[in-house]
């Protein structure tokens, strides 16, 4: 008989759903979205398709955030600033053709057709807490794989130290980009213990289906223990480097956005309250937990780092 | 005048119920937006009516002030409770937190204690006892539009077309002041000014 410890952000066995409840919950969805999609459309434009995957690691019993507030409640400047604007504005991202480069410090550079760079890898459930550092909260199931999968195939070299991202540079057709609000194309970046992390994802659904544009379709990082920002989306591009990598936000207001930028209650934003949340579909305010809940997980790869000086 | 300073917040009230779209996926931090941009705008209306007043010579705008004052002391407050009491749920720590920590909070409290102050002495008794004092008493009212504004600007996080509109709107107001109290001046030194003394 396999004995498994249980770490203290997994849920505890009384407390999971049902399997006949968990399968149902996609056929309350469909019908949902069936009903709503004359009201939808905008934020379906581009094709949604069921992707084949299968339950993952990591699972939280927590109630997972209506497919539409996922879906319409948005922060991706390059569609816009307002909350509404990704899912209006998300016919101007063109994902097709859509490549993926990988290079920097590394032996196996290579720049990838997305079907290529996705076809070796097969595609889990991933249900974790999304924190945006403005002071709410979402509980999303993701679909995606290891970004530690892509990062071992392209055999890093001993010097390569962080993993810098970007994502699509389109002013042509994202009208987000046309303005100077933050240095385009939005780039991120992680240590490289944290992108190696089994906990660090590379998203390309949700419920199920291919990601929204205004998810950041196709591909999307997502690195739950680190405010939402850090997830960057419509990835173009991944790079082995030796220093650390610019972020966007940091770049812009260096004072307020650390590169590390993991959730953590104890050290305060100078505009919003760190200390709790806002869960989405709920009234009162919630404490925000030490890396978003993942502390069993993370909390390791910064033993010995002050975090109010690395935030 | 009155009902048409009254339909924002029959309009606010219609969204909270469900109707006219709803307040969306966050409906506590749509109600918070939503307050302080009626807020601001009243504020900023009541801040326009003597620079009117002086630009179209009808006295008759003027009876309309303590009025749109009132209503933009209202509204402030309405955003202020939406804070205090929906948002942070009247939890004391959370309240102290804002209160010292953040910047943009302090000057929208600030402007809120200004306004608090100056609906207080807005009664015709207050405007009797106070007599000289009342008109510099409620001068302060700048300085709540200007803490108004502050307050939008440091609570922006990267898209500051909207603050820009208020400021630019706040400084043609106040400007207009100047501009107007600076000729009142010339006036009554009398024309021209320059050649006094030596």
């Amino acid at each position: 008989m396999l004995i498994r410890s249980r770490s203290s952000s997994e849920p505890k066995p009384s407390e999971i759903t049902p399997e006949a409840v968990y399968l149902r919950r996609r056929d309350f969805m469909r019908a949902g979205l069936g009903l709503g999609a004359g009201m939808l459309l905008p934020a379906m434009a581009g094709a949604r398709a069921s992707l084949d995957f299968s339950p993952g690691a990591y699972g939280t019993d927590e109630k997972l955030t209506p497919y539409e507030d996922v879906t319409t409640y948005n922060n991706f400047y390059e569609l816009g600033t307002g909350k509404a604007d990704p899912a209006r504005n998300a016919d101007q991202l063109r994902t097709e053709p859509w490549s993926v480069q990988v290079d920097g410090a590394c032996a196996r550079p290579g720049n990838y057709a997305l079907e290529d760079f996705l076809s070796p890898w097969a595609l889990e459930e991933r249900v974790y807490r999304l924190r945006c550092v403005e002071g709410w909260s979402m509980v999303i199931p993701w679909i995606g794989f290891e970004l530690n999968k892509v990062l071992s195939q392209a055999e890093p070299t001993g010097s390569a130290r962080y993993v810098a991202f970007e994502t699509l540079l389109d002013p042509d057709n994202l009208s987000g980009q046309r303005r100077p609000v933050l240095e385009w194309p939005y780039v991120e970046g992680l240590r490289m213990d944290e992108a190696m992390h089994p906990l660090t994802l590379l998203a390309v659904g949700l419920y199920g289906e291919t990601l929204p544009n205004q998810n950041g379709a196709p591909l999307r990082l997502v690195v739950p223990w680190k405010y939402g920002f850090k997830s960057i989306k419509s990835i173009v591009r991944i790079t082995f480097t030796e220093k650390e990598p610019p972020t966007a936000w940091n770049r812009a207001q260096p004072s307020e956005y650390g590169f590390y930028s993991n959730v953590n209650p104890d050290v305060a934003h100078p505009r919003w309250s760190q200390r709790t949340e806002r869960r989405i579909g709920e009234f009162r305010r919630r404490r925000t937990l030490m890396f978003n809940g993942y502390a069993d997980e993370v909390a390791q790869l910064y033993a010995g780092m002050d975090l109010k000086k690395h935030f | 005048m009155l009902l048409v300073g009254l339909l924002p917040a029959a309009w606010l009230a219609a969204r909270t119920a469900g109707w006219l779209g709803g307040l969306g996926t966050n409906p506590i931090e749509r109600l918070l937006i939503e307050s302080g941009t009626i807020a601001m705008i009243t504020l900023l209306s009541a801040l326009a009516v003597t620079p009117l007043r002086r630009l179209t010579g009808m006295a008759a705008i003027t009876r309309l002030r303590r009025m749109i004052g009132l209503l933009a002391f209202g509204y402030v407050s309405l955003h202020f409770l939406v804070w205090l009491g929906v948002d942070l749920f009247f939890d004391v720590s959370l309240i102290l937190d804002d209160l010292t920590q953040r910047p943009y909070v302090m000057a929208g409290f600030a402007a809120w204690v200004i306004l608090l102050l100056l609906a207080s002495t807005s009664t015709d008794r207050a405007v009797r006892v106070l007599k000289r004092n009342w008109a510099r008493l409620h001068r302060l009212v700048y300085a709540a539009g200007v803490l108004a504004v502050i307050h939008v600007i440091w609570l922006t996080r990267a898209d500051y077309r909207e603050a820009t509109i208020y400021a630019l709107v706040l400084l043609v107001l106040l400007g207009s002041r100047v501009v107007w109290t600076v000729a009142q001046r010339r006036k009554v030194r009398g024309e021209p000014a320059r050649n006094g003394v030596t």
